[in-house]
């Protein structure tokens, strides 16, 4: 018999079996008794956001940017309920997550107690699995298993709710982490890859003269050795490159194979190539409706291979010749292999195979589709994100967004060279997410430059984090890229809807330099292109949190696009594009 | 062709819909019906019915059988999100019209008629293996097992016969001869 622990306790033996260093939270009377513990447990440090939202968005970019699980702890009720945001944002990114709820006490449940609420039943849709412990006795194994699921297959978050008596009750604390149950056969992929799978990839590949490889999140997710793969894949073929706007960084952004990000605001080398493509390799992407516009006319020409760890991601959208369910990293390693000691004919012709191909990519690249007219009265926002990463790029500096145009422009103008530098809300599009998520990033790596390319509506949403930034120290940099309208919808309503830009503008900002000031921050204000690179390091070269307030040109709209309801490639490339006609089932559909 | 220039992409062309049987063999855990209940109702999938109990006391092992229509895409959708559900250990996925398939269902009818018209009544459940479970002056409750569609149709015999209730199972399902699905 061994010495009786209580559920609080056994919170935390679990979190250090997993070497969990840092959770994200805020107290509540549901979760007291687990905060209580945490004095206990020197090796695990708490950072208290000042909303469970701001908390599970940081959890978000400490997960991303180091490729543990993000540990978020929040009360029951409005507790839970404010990470719910977070939550979906993390389940359609793919972000590992553990969520540990407070519950009213068990005898409670059910009867609308204080701060209740059915926080299994509201997180289901958006958790991979969730659990509501009702005995102590299953606390361990449902935590420890709480881990496996999030972060194994494709990774999503997860969340343990936990009510106040069992966090007080006491038990024999036994881990069997060695007898691990295997999910119902689910995550565990067993690794083999066949060399079936391998040649029939490669035949393709051999017969091709026009292909693209298309990548996505899933191979920053496979982690940094997948993307050492792929690169060590493109070079082997000669084939171009294009990313999704997640999978960003896990191919270097300057390389001259790659293409630049493709979709609805991706290049128009990029789009072009995808419609035009005759084999068209999915690596870890999902053909999400942003990448495919209308699904009958995608890339028609084309065969297409879908290597993916999620079966139900194959086929989704999208109907593919030869679907592989994989581990993006360990298949790519696998057919380098292959390519190298069984195909060497093939490195002989491939190039050759596909010059053509490259004279055709030239010609779409000649559009320069990113291009902008410059001004020397106002700071266009793609010439503030071109500065920034020019005087970014010489250390290894972490980008988090907000969502809307600056969040494009960023992709656009910003170039990733590694995994892991870049955290944006992809899927959820969640406005909000770039200031906590830089949070959570900075505590991950806390010597490195961390900026989040912000919007100035975006930021005020989760405003209140600076206060979060400035307790722990943290020097993050938020760039707004401040045009006074929520830009995106600005465009929209002026392409869609006869400019009515209604309830786009926002009336009433603060001074973010004073705001800066206020948290006890430093605020930095850039009104004149020719400030902008002096202001831009002098905001590098601050040691402490730095708000910047970028007044860009309020007018701008992001291009190239891809109007929806339009296949590739017929992108509207600037504003001359965009004088036709809009339908009525066209507004429809917005 | 309409130039749309909106935010999202227009519907493509729809495949033909079926019908299928889902089988689903689940934990019989708490909430674990929401969990596959709710993955048809959030991803807008149907359920035509639904039956579902323990099968293996031993084991807790819960079965759940769905009816469904979809495209062919759309069942291969739900199969392949059913399997990632953490309760679930296998999904099986029948055509309706498959031959080596058996589909059952139990329903109990509530008759209240005259003499005459009761008698019209269970005469035309008489096929569907049919049991009286309860009579009284002026009513019965039969009870019978047959296909969803046969149901349908006897539920439009009865009716003028005096039927006032009905209750039924939603179908469940098992395959011919001496194989089980794995």
């Amino acid at each position: 018999m061994g010495k009786l622990i209580s559920g609080a306790e056994i919170v935390f033996k679990v979190l250090e079996h997993h070497k969990v260093e840092h959770i994200f939270g805020y107290p509540g009377g549901a979760v007291l008794p687990i905060y209580d513990e945490l004095k206990n447990h020197k090796t695990i440090k708490h950072i208290l956001a000042r909303h469970e939202q701001g908390a599970g968005h940081a959890a978000e970019g400490y997960a991303r940017s180091s490729g543990k699980p993000g540990v978020l702890l929040v009360t029951s009720g409005p507790g839970a309920t404010n990470a719910v945001t977070a939550l979906t944002d993390a389940y359609m990114d793919s972000v590992p997550l553990v969520c540990i709820s407070g519950q009213v006490p068990t005898h409670l449940i059910g009867t609308d107690a204080f701060q209740e609420c059915d926080t299994t039943g509201i997180t289901r849709p958006c958790t991979k699995h969730n659990w509501l412990v009702k005995d102590v006795n299953d606390l361990a194994k449902i935590m420890d298993l709480a881990f496996e699921v999030a972060t194994t297959g494709r990774p999503g978050p997860v969340l343990v709710d936990i009510p106040k008596d069992i966090q007080f009750k006491k038990t024999n604390f036994v881990l069997k982490s060695s007898n691990k149950k295997k999910l119902n056969g689910k995550s565990k992929l067993n690794g083999k890859i066949s060399s079936n799978d391998l040649d029939k990839v490669i035949n393709l590949m051999k017969k091709s003269s026009k292909p693209i490889f298309y990548t996505g999140g899933g191979v920053i997710n496979s982690g940094p050795d997948a993307s050492k793969s792929l690169r060590e894949l493109v070079s082997l073929t000669g084939f171009p490159i294009t990313s999704t706007l997640q999978g960003l960084g896990a191919y270097p952004g300057d390389d001259p194979l790659f293409l630049g990000m493709l979709g609805m605001h991706g290049t128009y080398e990029a789009n072009n190539s995808m419609y035009s493509c005759d084999l068209m390799i999915n690596i870890g992407a999902r053909f999400d409706d942003r990448i495919t516009g209308k699904v009958d006319e995608f890339s028609p020409k084309s065969k297409k291979i879908h290597i993916d760890i999620d079966p139900s991601s194959i086929g989704k959208n999208i109907k593919v010749d030869l679907p592989v369910v994989s581990d993006v990293g360990s298949f790519l390693k696998a057919l380098n292999k292959r390519i190298k000691e069984k195909h060497k004919d093939f490195l002989n012709s491939n190039k050759q195979n596909i010059s053509k191909w490259w004279k055709d990519i030239d010609k779409w690249r000649q559009k320069k589709s990113l291009s902008f007219k410059n001004s020397k009265e106002v700071i266009k926002p793609q010439y503030a994100v071109q500065r920034l990463y020019e005087l970014s790029k010489n250390q290894d500096t972490y980008i988090t967004t907000e969502v809307g145009q600056h969040q494009m422009w960023a992709a656009q103008h910003y170039k990733f060279n590694k995994p892991n530098r870049w955290m944006t809300s992809g899927g959820l599009g969640t406005m909000g997410y770039g200031l906590p998520a830089a949070v959570g990033v900075q505590i991950a790596h806390p010597d490195k430059l961390v900026i989040d390319i912000a919007g100035e509506a975006s930021v005020l949403m989760t405003m209140q984090e600076m206060s979060t930034a400035v307790q722990y120290k943290l020097p993050i940099k938020i760039f707004i890229l401040n045009n006074q309208y929520m830009g995106m919808v600005r465009q929209w309503q002026e392409l869609l809807h006869e400019k009515n830009y209604s309830e786009s503008y926002t009336a009433a900002l603060p001074d973010f330099v004073k705001l800066a000031q206020a948290y006890g921050c430093v605020g930095i204000q850039a009104t004149k292109p020719d400030e902008l690179d002096e202001k831009i390091n002098e905001m590098i070269n601050t040691k402490e949190p730095v708000i910047f307030d970028c007044r860009v040109d309020p007018a701008e709209n992001c291009f190239p696009m891809i109007p929806s309801g339009k296949p590739h490639n017929q992108m509207l490339l600037g504003p001359e594009d965009e004088k036709e006609e809009v339908s009525d089932e066209g507004k429809t559909l917005v | 062709m309409s130039k749309s220039k909106s935010a999202y992409s227009e519907p493509g062309k729809l495949g033909k819909s079926e019908h299928h049987i889902i089988v689903v063999w689940v934990d019989n855990e708490a909430g674990v019906l929401a969990r596959v209940v709710g993955l048809f109702s959030g991803r807008g999938y149907n359920i035509e019915s639904l039956a579902v109990a323990e099968v293996d006391r031993k084991k807790h092992i819960s079965r759940i059988t769905i009816v469904t229509s979809g495209t062919p895409s759309v069942i291969e959708q739900i199969k392949l999100q059913l399997k990632k559900l953490i309760p679930v250990h296998k999904v099986a996925d029948f055509k309706r019209n498959d031959p080596n398939i058996l589909f059952k269902e139990l329903a109990l009818f509530k008759v209240v008629s005259s003499k005459k018209n009761r008698e019209k009544a269970q005469k035309a459940c008489k096929k569907y293996n049919s049991f009286v479970l309860d009579k009284s002056k002026n009513s019965f409750v039969i009870q019978v097992t047959a296909l969803r569609r046969e149901i349908d149709k006897l539920i439009e015999t009865l009716s003028p016969l005096g039927l006032v209730s009905t209750s039924r199972t939603g179908a469940v399902a098992m395959t011919r001869g001496s194989e089980i699905f794995k």
